[in-house]
């Protein structure tokens, strides 16, 4: 069984982004960029499957510029056995990417798709439920505990009133959430090794696939900055404040 | 315009999120409610008497008994033709479903909404809401999922919508509930509490989360948490509040032991008074803190419900 990851390269969890001062956006260039943490967790968790046997080969995907081969290395650092770059400098909207990535998976006819259940910088939360819809397949969400049993998956999601068990069929699409797994982190060998793997690069233009989105970007806005308040000097005088002050409590 | 808003539910009653839900839809247009569930009558009558809403439209079979995307994605899809716009809240049951509907409509979605200004153009938070993108959308077909803390609760009585019965579409089977792992509490939803008390790293177990709930208790307070302390099993996932997790904005927001990450802040930073409690005066969290102490956590959070 193959399992294909689609996977993102965004801009460091740990930076501080500040908006450009004529809004037409975020400042990414001259930032850190990683794998997108729940890409991680997601990749991680295709190749535990693979590690217990119950698959023999992990695929990574992506769509960007030239610099995502880095974020793929990365990913086939942590043990992925190959990759596939679709090489645009345009930035996609979801259901573009979706569109995409339902090409990649008619070619490369994986059993399961395993992605995060969002980028830390659109925070859509999109991507794997569309590419889901387009190929018809039954998705499992915000997961947080996946286990394989022939064509079908029990799959643990974290909803918002707690967790939810679901039985799938599979093919299937899955998104992970932060406790799906605690990713690895790669040896020396095998960042030595990921730079040999095969890494396979394909022009967004050769998929044949419209791109276009009814979306456009008006303007991007820093939000309001919350100011620092005041140091208390105990809890006595907490109290007070609440009270009298903010009228809170 | 016509607005179709997808109600979240048990069968039992719409969830809160909903109420929060068709004021954004109000702003559009005309409301009509989708209630699609199993033995869901109940739902459907109190969707009617929903101040705003114009009509219900009912849809009631066993496959729509536990909100399964995969069936209620054909059913919204069709029921969509109608509509200027498809509406639900940015739950994980609207999350997990809207997306679903707007990849088969081939149609954009526009994910937190926090402003609508105009019929067309919309505001949500990207990068953890450190930037608030304004979106304009030419498609023909505008699906939204709204954050719930951006928009008033519309009041549940005043309404007289008419409840028109829907046909149900075929089921697919492809997925089927197991079970589910509900946290069970007295206390108020954390999503639409009006004070919370939220417990990090610093809290550092599971049986010290005790005094956080004391503290919650004495104020009829949501207990929530840092996502450190999800990680670390202190508490269910479901208490978390951030980026992923939930976000809330209430009256009152108690930080305790939560040095205070940017997906933390996320999660929080609209709330309207925010309390920190912190024994390190230079974690982040007091940055955004109307009243910070610095003070040992288990000393002063005793205290504090002690002299409430």
């Amino acid at each position: 069984m193959k399992i294909l990851v689609p996977v993102k390269r965004v801009v460091d969890a740990y930076v501080n982004v500040r908006v450009k001062s004529d809004n037409s956006g975020v400042e990414t260039d001259n930032v850190k960029k990683s794998l997108n943490p729940f890409c991680e967790i997601a990749v991680e968790e295709a190749i535990r499957i693979k590690e217990k046997g119950l698959a023999d080969e992990v695929v990574v995907v992506t769509i960007g510029d030239k610099d995502c081969e880095a974020t793929l290395r990365s990913a086939l650092a942590i043990g992925a056995d190959r990759a596939i770059h679709i090489v645009s400098d345009d930035e996609l909207r979801p259901l573009a990417i979706a569109k995409v990535l339902a090409k990649v998976v008619e070619k490369e006819a994986p059993k399961l798709v395993i992605t995060g259940k969002q980028s830390i910088d659109a925070d859509n939360n999109q991507t794997g439920q569309m590419l889901s819809a387009l190929l018809g397949w039954p998705q499992g969400t915000f997961a947080s505990k996946v286990e394989l049993d022939g064509d079908a998956a029990a799959l643990t999601r974290e909803i918002d009133g707690g967790l939810e068990t679901l039985s799938l069929s599979l093919p299937a699409v899955v998104t992970s959430d932060l406790r799906l797994n605690e990713p690895r982190y790669p040896k020396l060998p095998n960042i030595m090794k990921a730079k040999k793997k095969p890494l396979e690069a394909i022009d967004l233009a050769e998929m044949g696939v419209e791109t276009s989105s009814g979306l456009s970007v008006l303007r991007v806005e820093a939000p309001a900055e919350r100011e620092a308040g005041i140091k208390v000097a105990d809890v006595q005088e907490l109290i007070e404040k609440l009270k009298n002050e903010a009228r809170v409590i | 315009m016509s607005v179709l808003v997808i109600a979240e539910h048990n069968n039992e009653a719409l969830n809160d999120s909903v109420l929060n839900a068709v004021t954004a839809a109000a702003q559009l247009g005309d409301v009509t409610i989708l209630v699609a569930g199993s033995g869901s009558q109940v739902v459907a009558d109190a969707a009617a008497q929903v101040a705003g809403v114009s009509k219900v439209l009912h849809a009631d079979a066993a496959h729509y008994e536990n909100g399964i995307a995969e069936e209620l994605t054909p059913l919204v899809v069709a029921t969509a033709a109608d509509y200027d716009y498809v509406v639900t809240a940015a739950t994980t049951y609207g999350k997990n479903l809207l997306p679903r509907v707007a990849a088969l409509l081939d149609v954009s979605q526009i994910s937190d909404v926090t402003a609508i200004e105009s019929a067309d153009t919309f505001v949500h938070p990207i990068y953890a809401g450190n930037a608030l993108e304004v979106v304009q959308s030419s498609d023909a077909k505008k699906l939204l999922t709204i954050r719930t803390t951006a928009f008033e609760a519309a009041d549940t009585l005043g309404g007289s919508a008419t409840v028109e019965a829907l046909a149900a579409t075929d089921a697919s089977g492809a997925v089927s509930l197991v079970g589910r792992d509900l946290t069970t509490s007295d206390r108020p939803e954390l999503a639409s509490a009006d004070v919370i008390v939220s417990g990090g790293r610093g809290v550092g177990s599971s049986e010290n989360f005790a005094i956080i709930e004391a503290l919650a208790d004495k104020l009829g307070a949501a207990v929530g948490a840092s996502r450190a302390a999800v990680d670390a099993g202190f508490v269910p996932n479901d208490y978390q509040v951030g980026q992923t997790g939930k976000v809330v904005a209430p009256g009152l927001y108690i930080a305790v032991g939560i040095s205070g990450a940017i997906q933390h802040l996320a999660g929080m930073k609209d709330s309207k008074v925010i309390v920190a409690i912190n024994k390190d005066e230079d974690a982040p969290i007091f940055q955004v803190a109307d009243y910070g102490l610095v003070a040992d956590l288990f000393d002063a959070v005793p205290a504090m419900t002690e002299a409430l």
